[in-house]
């Protein structure tokens, strides 16, 4: 006797309804499936990751505010992602972002089903690999990213880069210094630099990525070390070679 | 790049033209006491070097233009150059002579010379001023051409926004999309399916017929802005509203069809579909005396307003109405508050 595998959840996030509504339709008559939420933005989608926990989000690319490629740079450690969308030029973008795969709308249930598989097999595997930064992914006419985003639980953060005055390394997390407050990211430094545009954010430290219109000198400690002092006061640790990227900057 | 050197088959027609004139030089001076070798030999080596000298009339020709150089000006310096030349030319062939006379058997050469020094001083200002003639109408020739050249490529640009333009009126995201709801409306509402469908046809039959005219009536451009927008609020539902402002004397005019569809698309796409809530869109249609005033607004989310601004949608619209209007249309985009304007101001043009 086989045994009967558990259902995999979906949650359904589309900012049309009537998008929503055929997904729902399809995914109501296939068996071992179950429909854990619909959203109808990015933020709710993050929210639903957190509180739901399901194991696949059939993603718009694009909604308001929150775009399908952010959404899944806030919750791809969790979630497998099925994107679905009209537009057929994110596709290797997606691909490249580790998405389980690319459904064009309209699309039949069969290609549903085809992409519900290869869900399944996915996650048999162990754990996705981890996500890019890549809140610019579904800006093409953007380079470099004008918004980091952060989850907090099921709260999203939306912390424009000019006012970021730093980002420190902590590990396998990032530490984000925004209006005086910290936010915690789970990303390399080497990834929040490629994301932010070189021309205003520099590498000063092995951990510490600057903005340099937060910078109001750099002077010389009692030990010789170079500091970087901001705008508020605060003190960052400036090494011999991040000095040589900022000085060619400045 | 010098008009003559640069080709080789227009230097040889240029130097066998000098020949020519070298051949009847050489008859003219023999006839006054030389005899036929011996004028050939005096006379048309230093001519074909005065050829080459008579090539350095371009530069004048292009530092003093015709069309802007005072007629005095442009006397003075071509009088000038040909006494250049003409004395340069005078040079050339006096050390001409002297070399000839230290050969054996050519007594009396510069004797003969010194008579004929007034006949081809003078022939030699002729012929530079021949010269400046000549590169005066070649100049005339390329101006011309390279005149006609911007004119053909002006017109292909034109062209091509007329047909971008009417290319991106049947944007395929919004056929994918509208496939798409009415697929979803097949069973929650059927008799809604076939309203959409009924409306989609409408509008691509409006749409493909409308772009085979030169010009519309606005009130047909707006009917069409008006099926696009209840389509797009089947999808959107209640985050989309529509405020239409439009003066009934505008309606008359006759517009270039469809060139209100990308900016009404992008009022949808990038300002409706960017807003949790959606918002409103307005059409402001008003006549200004002899002008047409149209303005779309739209609720947009001020942190996106790069795709707004510069999108292909409003690009297309403001190289089409340049295209057909020149410096007589314009076209206005501000964002302000969290909206979105586009104006646009044209002559008015009513059917007679």
């Amino acid at each position: 006797m086989t045994e009967t595998p558990a259902p995999l959840r979906i949650a359904i996030v589309d900012d049309e309804a009537l998008a929503r509504a055929v997904a729902r339709e399809y995914l109501e008559t296939m068996p071992g499936v179950e429909v854990v939420a619909e959203c109808a933005n990015g933020f709710e989608a993050v929210k639903v990751v957190a509180e739901h926990r399901p194991d696949l989000l059939l993603l718009d690319v694009q909604m308001p505010k929150l775009d399908g490629f952010e959404v899944l740079d806030l919750v791809g450690r969790d979630v497998a992602v099925v994107f679905v969308t009209a537009y057929d030029q994110y596709a290797l973008r997606a691909f490249e972002v580790h998405a389980v795969d690319y459904l064009l709308k309209p699309f039949s249930a069969e290609r549903l089903a085809e992409a519900l598989d290869r869900a399944r097999s996915r996650l048999g595997q162990s754990a996705p690999p981890p996500v890019r930064a890549l809140s610019v992914a579904a800006h093409p006419e953007q380079r470099y990213a004008s918004r980091i985003l952060v989850r907090d639980g099921s709260r999203v953060h939306v912390l424009p880069a000019s006012r970021i005055a730093y980002v420190q390394a902590q590990d396998d997390y990032i530490t984000i210094s925004c209006d005086g407050k910290d936010y915690l990211k789970e990303q390399t430094l080497t990834e929040a630099e490629a994301a932010l545009d070189p021309a205003k954010f520099v590498r000063i430290h092995r951990s510490f990525v600057l903005n340099l219109d937060c910078l109001s000198r750099v002077e010389l400690d009692a030990r010789e070390n170079r500091v970087a002092v901001l705008a508020d006061g605060r003190r960052l640790p400036v090494s011999r070679s991040g000095y040589q990227r900022l000085s060619s900057l400045l | 790049m010098h008009p003559i050197l640069a080709r080789p088959a227009r230097l040889a027609s240029y130097l066998a033209g000098w020949l020519v004139v070298g051949a009847l030089i050489a008859g003219a001076v023999s006839r006054r006491g030389l005899s036929v070798s011996e004028a050939v030999v005096f006379v048309l080596p230093p001519l074909l070097v005065y050829a080459f000298i008579c090539l350095s009339a371009w530069y004048v020709c292009r530092a003093v233009p015709l069309r802007t150089s005072g007629a005095l000006r442009v006397l003075a310096a071509c009088s000038l150059a040909a006494a250049v030349a003409a004395g340069l030319w005078f040079g050339l062939a006096l050390a001409w002579v002297a070399l000839l006379e230290s050969m054996p058997g050519r007594d009396g050469l510069a004797e003969a010379y010194g008579q004929q020094t007034p006949f081809l001083l003078s022939v030699a200002v002729l012929l530079f001023l021949l010269a400046l003639a000549v590169h005066y109408l070649v100049l005339a020739f390329e101006e011309t051409r390279e005149a006609d050249r911007q004119r053909l490529a002006l017109q292909v640009h034109a062209r091509d926004a007329e047909l971008r333009a009417l290319r991106a009126q049947l944007n395929p995201h919004f056929l994918y999309n509208c496939l798409n709801s009415i697929g979803a409306l097949t069973t929650v509402d059927p008799s809604g399916a076939r309203r959409m469908c009924l409306m989609l046809g409408e509008f691509l039959r409006t749409t493909l017929h409308a772009g085979a005219l030169a010009r519309i009536a606005l009130a047909d451009e707006l009917a069409l802005a008006d099926r696009f927008l209840s389509i797009e609020q089947v999808r959107f539902g209640s985050r989309l509203e529509i405020e239409r402002r439009i003066d009934e004397a505008a309606l008359s005019a006759r517009v270039p069809p469809l060139f209100l569809q990308p900016l009404v698309e992008n009022a949808v796409i990038h300002g409706i579909a960017s807003l949790l809530d959606g918002g409103i869109i307005l059409l402001d249609v008003r006549r200004a005396g002899g002008r047409l005033v149209i303005a779309i607004e739209n609720a947009c989310d001020p942190e996106l307003l790069t795709p707004m601004r510069h999108g292909t949608g409003l690009t297309n619209v403001r190289d089409r109405l340049h295209a057909l209007f020149g410096s007589a249309a314009t076209m206005t985009a501000r964002a302000h508050q969290g909206r979105f304007r586009v104006e646009l101001n044209l002559p008015l043009s009513v059917d007679d």
